[in-house]
Order: structure tokens, then sequence, then C-alpha cells
């Protein structure tokens, strides 16, 4: 792959030497931007193959693989292993959701595809802090090593790796685990904050300071706001989370206890402080996919965006109201009664901006001359998707009803429709809509199509029949649970290997592209792709803008 | 308005449940709603989910037909001059004041949902303490001068379950059958108060729609109050280490003479009491588990 990019830069020679300092010491917001999605790609394998080793070991009652993968990676055998497999799962689960947020989906849509696209769609030369850039990525790598690294070290007695979920509650991730992994995974959360903090600091100077003459922020394309308003919401919550798992670190190395009950503390603090901003996090995960999937509908509809400053607007009141909802991942902690009535209200308050966006994609459509290619069929994939996602999520914000859903399958499917189905979507609408622009090379749509219905069957099997085993009371993150369970769980498994599979027809296109090298031109979406980034060739020159562009 | 809901809401549940089968406490197989409710508030939670789904289905049926609509009528080769609309208040306002009016019918239900639940009928006549401990559960009956205590801890051996008679799989199944099941009396209000003594658990009972997280350093308070005998399952429902998922709980809805006969016995002899009170309402489980 890097060879292909290096050789279709040679033509507009500014190519910097050599392959080490372009790609370990790049300053170019394009060249890390594609390390960036490199990297996502690579975490997403891992993070799959995590959770496909959870749907094989849930396929069936009883416990089917942990025991074996225990004794092959720990060396225990007998009941130590079945222990450690049990432990072996809950480190899995842990480790999956940490990967898919922090090293798949925000080094995707933050790192990857804002760093290639924002500063061209703005008639920016570059981020506004290059140097700053090269460290956003290069702090991500060490911080993937070291959670991987933390899979091996002991955690609770006869464990390995990280077994508190992704959330990481005290007390189990305090006295409940006292061994180094989870020392190290509170590390790898820190450095990977800072990365993303770092970078989102760039996106917002870059974004105020940066656009090109008479582009105002009202005529500013919808992913650079949505990649503005990520900006905020990360450089407002990542310092809280920063500031709970030190805590967690200190309570854990060094005495003090924040939120341990014997010393004074509260278990419950934590969870404020992580929901604070964990919650703000999810729409972090899923703005950026909101201005993607603008761009695609509008693009293969021929139309303008329906209700641009709605759109806008929307999203800044998704990101605003986002700050105020962390509670309703805490209905059953204990919260008085008023309290819950407010998160209660707060939290369905944000259906309404998310029902707007929803209601413009398709009025843009409305209309318009529609081309169903490959973008297109993800970003509707996605709308569709989000939308199933959005009302359970209406229906989890009733706390008298959460009552019987929380910590049940039902919020497994809920936030799997709206991240894995809806971010992950939204990445690969982004990927094949932007693909030809980045490479230059046209992908191949048979390949691209049977990689989106594999794929739309797969997750499907897998999460729809979750709503089922959580209303029938299955609880999250069991390793084994009672037969009636089973059939549902078979289906899903079943389609967690279908989705695997399309995942590898993916990364098949994606060799096949660069393999056969298909020229893509510098818009091979026709008129209907009006931002900026379609006003150069493919893949663009490797400093665009020296000479600015002007905005009517 | 609110009582009008709260009628409409008991009318459709009781209809629901004539139909059913009074007994259920477990999950069955491919079950794709609730396990039937025994408790008022489980009555109330299962009719507001149903209610729910009165909006939120049609509104996914509406985006995927609009959506479907769009891709077939306007599709490039019928429609190859697309329009240039990009804005109509008024159809803006429309989507915006619509799902308002939406959510207003759902939050109604849903507030009064979830004061019932802090709002017992009487005050409660006995209360029970559930201690979380990886990987059972402590069960304290505060009662006269001398508590009754007890631990409760799955049945994972075959060899367990013979020496208390529990091997049928249909009542006593596999990962929810505990040693010695809570046991309450019907139609009583029980206060149930819940803590934790290492890590965070969560108690939940589905069919009596009940779920408190069992935080060490802190008391949690809630109350049930079941309306059918029967034997009840429910699961740890925080993640609490190694074995979460082989820590049920298990609540024994009886008469209230047997709940006192019991009570009394199992002061001195907890396996005695257990085994006598199995020999009176086993019949009554089997039917349930044939169910």
């Amino acid at each position: 792959m890097a060879d292909a990019v290096i050789h279709s830069h040679d033509d507009h020679g500014h190519k910097p030497l050599g392959f080490f300092t372009r790609w370990f010491l790049s300053t170019n917001h394009k060249d890390i931007g594609t390390l960036y999605l490199i990297f996502a790609i690579m975490a997403g394998i891992v993070g799959g193959f995590l959770s496909v080793m959870m749907r094989w070991e849930l396929q069936e009652p009883g416990i089917q693989i942990f025991h074996g993968l225990a004794s092959m990676v720990y060396g225990v055998e007998g009941d130590a292993a079945i222990d450690a497999g049990k432990s072996m799962y809950n480190a899995f689960t842990t480790a999956h959701g940490l990967i898919m947020i922090f090293f798949m989906v925000m080094p995707a849509l933050i790192g990857g595809f804002a760093n290639w696209m924002v500063p061209i769609m703005i008639g920016a030369p570059d981020m506004a802090f290059p140097r700053m850039n090269n460290i956003s990525f290069w702090l991500l790598p060490p911080a993937f090593l070291l959670l991987i690294l933390s899979a091996f070290m002991p955690s609770a007695p006869g464990a390995h790796g990280v077994g508190g979920g992704w959330t990481i509650y005290p007390p189990l991730s305090t006295s409940g685990q006292p061994g180094p992994a989870m020392d190290l995974a509170i590390l790898s959360l820190h450095v990977a904050g800072a990365s993303s903090i770092l970078g989102a600091i760039n996106f917002i100077t870059t974004i105020f300071n940066m656009r090109a003459p008479g582009m105002t922020l009202h005529k500013m394309p919808l992913f650079a706001w949505s990649v503005l308003i990520t900006a905020f919401l990360l450089l407002l919550s990542l310092p809280v989370l920063a500031g709970g798992i030190t805590m967690l670190l200190t309570d854990r190395n060094f005495g003090t206890t924040f939120f341990a009950p014997e010393g004074g503390g509260d278990p419950i603090l934590f969870q404020h402080l992580f929901w604070f901003f964990g919650h703000p996090e999810v729409y972090i995960l899923i703005l950026p996919g909101f201005g993607i999937v603008s761009h695609i509908v509008s693009t293969f509809s021929r139309k303008p965006i329906f209700g641009y400053l709605g759109m806008a607007y929307a999203m800044v009141a998704i990101g605003v109201v986002g700050f105020v909802v962390w509670a309703h991942h805490m209905y059953t902690t204990g919260l008085s009664l008023n309290t819950q009535r407010y998160f209660v209200f707060a939290t369905m308050v944000i259906a309404v901006p998310t029902g707007v966006k929803i209601f413009s994609w398709i009025a843009t459509m409305w209309g318009g001359s529609i081309s169903m290619k490959t973008p297109m069929l993800w970003a509707i994939g996605f709308i569709f998707l989000f939308t199933v996602g959005g009302v359970t999520g209406v229906q989890l914000a009733n706390a008298g009803l959460d009552r019987s859903f929380h910590d049940t399958y039902y919020v497994v499917a809920h936030f799997h429709y709206v991240l894995s189905l809806g971010a992950v979507f939204a990445i690969f609408a982004g990927w094949y809509y932007w693909f030809p622009k980045m490479t230059g090379y046209m992908y191949s749509p048979l390949i691209a199509r049977i990689h989106f219905w594999l794929m739309f069957i797969g997750v499907n099997l897998v999460f729809f029949p979750q709503h089922f085993l959580g209303l029938a009371g299955m609880p999250r993150r069991y390793i084994d649970y009672p037969d009636a369970f089973h059939g549902w769980n078979m289906v899903s498994s079943y389609g967690s290997y279908l989705s695997a599979i399309s995942v590898l027809i993916f990364l098949f296109g994606v060799f096949e592209a660069f393999a056969k090298k298909r020229i893509a031109g510098a818009n091979p979406w026709g008129e209907g792709a009006t931002t900026l980034e379609w006003q150069l060739s493919s893949p663009p020159p490797f400093h665009q803008w020296e000479e600015l562009p002007r905005i009517r | 308005m609110r009582k009008l809901s709260a009628k409409l809401g008991m009318a459709s549940l009781f209809a629901s449940l004539a139909l059913g089968s009074a007994y259920a406490a477990q999950p069955t197989p491919w079950q794709t709603t609730f396990q039937p409710a025994a408790t008022p508030i489980m009555e109330q939670i299962t009719w507001f989910e149903k209610y729910t789904l009165w909006f939120i289905i049609p509104v996914t049926l509406l985006v995927l037909v609009l959506l479907a609509y769009c891709i077939f009528r306007f599709r490039e080769s019928a429609n190859p001059i697309p329009s240039r609309t990009s804005h109509n208040t008024a159809i803006e306002v429309i989507w915006t004041v619509g799902p308002v009016v939406i959510l207003l019918f759902l939050a109604v239900p849903s507030f009064q949902l979830l004061t019932a639940q802090y709002t017992p009928p009487n005050e409660p006549t006995m209360t029970l303490k559930a201690t979380g401990n990886q990987w059972n559960w402590d069960y304290e009956y505060q009662v006269g001068d001398a508590p009754l205590s007890f631990n409760s801890a799955p049945l994972l051996q075959d060899a367990d379950r013979q020496a208390l008679g529990k091997q049928d799989l249909g009542a006593y199944p596999r990962l929810l059958a505990v040693d010695n099941e809570i046991v309450v009396p019907v139609n009583t209000t029980v206060r149930l108060l819940v803590t934790a003594s290492d890590v965070i658990h969560a108690f939940a009972m589905p069919a009596f729609g009940v779920k408190v997280d069992a935080v060490p350093g802190r008391v949690n308070e809630t109350w049930f109050s079941a309306e059918k005998e029967g034997l009840y399952y429910g699961q740890c429902s925080e993640l609490c280490g190694k074995d979460h998922a082989y820590m049920p709980i298990a609540i024994r809805v009886v008469t209230q003479p047997q709940y006192d006969t019991w009570l009394a016995a199992a002061k001195t002899d907890l396996p005695g009491a257990n085994r006598a009170l199995m020999a009176q309402t086993d019949t009554g489980n089997k039917l349930a588990a044939a169910e």
C-alpha cells in the first residue's frame, strides 16, 4: 500500500526523503490520516477476533473454548484452566470494548477521515499543528501495546488481563484485581486520552483559524462541523476520565480511598465521573459518522443537504445535551427518584435533534436523482439501523423500563445497533466514498456490494436476537447462561461468523483495488460531490491549496 | 389522562394474564418477551414496554418506508433531474414538534411507572436484606429478636442437587437453581435492602421488575409484593469477576401459613424447613416447568 501511494505522489515532486522519514516522522495530515486508518483496521481485526471468540463461546451453553484458550495462553490445566478461562472471557469483553472504542472507531473517524478530509474541505494546506498531529498518532501504538500487554499480566488471583468491563468500575478494578494488568490498562487509557486531547486541540484550532477566505462557519461542510463538535466533546470529557482513572490508580497503588467505602470513599463517585466522560464519548463515536453520511446522501442524491443549518445545530444540540444525561447509565445504583426523573427527561430530549437528522437525510433524498453506489448503500444502511438503535434508546431512557433492561442483552443490542451497525457502517460508508480520493484507485463495486450485504445480514443476525435475550432477562457479560437462552444465542453466534467473513471480503476488496489499480479520477461521483476534496486530483497532491480556494 | 392510561394498562394486562399461565418464573427457549409478571410493578413495566412498541415500531417502519420510497421513486433513471429544494420551514417544524409530542405520550406513563416503583402501596411488613459476595448471596430476615440469616449458593454439582432433592432440571434449572431459596409470603409488601461485601453486584428478579445494585458501603432499598405463588429466578446483574454468571437468585413465594411454618422451623433447621416446604409446593412448580 505504501509503495503505491509513494509512486502516485512522485508526480507532485514534494515527496520527503525515504520511507522512514515519510511514515515515522510525518507531519503531513494525509499521511498521518493514512497511518490512523491502517492502525484502525489492524485494531479492528484484533477487536473483531475477540468478539468472534466470545460468540463462539456463547454459541452453546456451558464453557466451550475459554478453558482451552486459557490453557493455551497461560499454561494452566484442569480446574485452574476453567477458572482462568472465566476470567479470560471477562478480559475479552473488556478488551473488545476498549479496542473498538479507543483504537478502532475513534482512530478511523477522527484520526483517519477527519485528518484526511477536514483540512482539504475547509481549504487549509494542513492541520494547524502538524507536529502535534504526529504525536497524536504515535501515542496510539504504545497505548495499544500497553493494553495488549495487560492481557498477559496477572489481575485477580489465578487470572490474567483486565476483567472489569470497559467501564472498569471499582472496587472490582481496585481491590478486586490487585495485579498489574489494571495499572497497564489505566496507563493505556491515559496515553490514548492524551492522544485524543491533542488531536481535539488541533482540530479546533484548524477549523477556527484556517478556513479558506469566504468559508464562514455557516458555509462549512457538515463533516467539518461534526468534527468540530466532536473535538469539543473530547476536550471537555476526556480530562474527567483522566481524573477518574488517576484516582483509580492512586486508590490501587498509593493508599487513597476515593472509591473505597472503608476509607470514606464511594464506588458510585467513579461511575459519575466515568459516565460524565462515557456518555459524551458515545456521541464522539457517532457524530463524525453523521457528518460522513450527510455528505454521501447529498452526493448520491445530487442535491444539497436539506436543512443545512438545522443539521449543524442538531449536532450542536446533541453535543450539549449529551453532557447532562450521564446518569441514565446508573438508574439501578440507588439514585433518588427526582434525580432519575431529571435524567429520564433530559435523555428523551436527545431524541428530538436526532429525529431532525434522520428526517433531514430522508428529505435530502426526496426529489433527488439517486444512484445506489456502494457508499450510498452503506449510508442508507446506516440511517435505517441507527433508527432501530435510536428507538430502543428511547425505551431505555425510561428509568422505570430500564429497571428491567439494565445490564441485560437488550442494552448490548441497543448500543451495538447505534455503534457496531451505526458508527461502523458510517466508517465503511466513508471508506468507500473516499477510497478513490485517498488512493487514486477505484475498488471493485461488486466486492464492495458483497461486503455490504454479507455484513448487513451478519450484524443483524448477531444483534437483533439479543433484544429477545434481553427481554427474557439474560444478563450481560456472562460466559455461561441457563439453557433456555440457547436458541437466540446460537443465531447470534452464526451471525457473528457471517460478519467475520464479510470483514475478510472487505480486506480482499482493498487488496484487489491496489492490485488492479483502476484509476479513479479526480471526481468519480459526478456533479453531486461538491465539497472541496473533489476539486483536487486523486490522490491529492502532497501539499494542497498552495493557492487558497475562494468560497463564494 | 394519568388514570386513563393506568386503567388501560391494567385492562390489557389482565387480558394477557388470563391467556398465559399463572406460573412461570424462568426464561423459556426462543422467548421473545418479558417473563410473565409476578408483581403489580412488573405488570406495569410489561404494559409500558408494549405501549412503547406502539410508537417505536411505526416510527421505524415510517423511516424504512420513506427510505424505500425515495430509493425507488427518485432513482436516477426515474428522476434524472434532481430538485434543488433544501428548505421547507413547515416540514422542519413538523418533524421537530412531532417527536416532541410522541415523547410526551411516552413520558406521562413513564413517569407514572417510575413513581410507582418508589411508592409501595403500604408500609412493608417484613424486611429482607441481601448481601452480594463473590460469588454467592447472603440473606437476612430482619424479624423479631432472632433474625434468620443464611447463605445462598448455586447448585453446580449433581451431588449437591441429589442431596437437596433438586434433580428436576425443569423446576431447578442449571445456573438458576440455588441451595437455599429466599422464601416470602404471597401478597405481602417486602422491603428489600441490598448491599455487597466486596465488589459491586446487582440483585435482579425479572418477574418482579426488581433490579438494584449491591454496592459495598451503601444500602439500597426497594420493595416488591408478589401476587402469585411459585419459584422465581434471577441472576447477578453487575459484572463482579470470574463467577459473575454463577450467582443466581431464587425466591420461593408461598402462602402466609406455609411461610410462618417455614420461618419458625428455619431458625433451627434450615435444610429441614426447606425440604418440608418443597414437599408442599413442588407439584405447582412442576406444572410451571411443564408450561
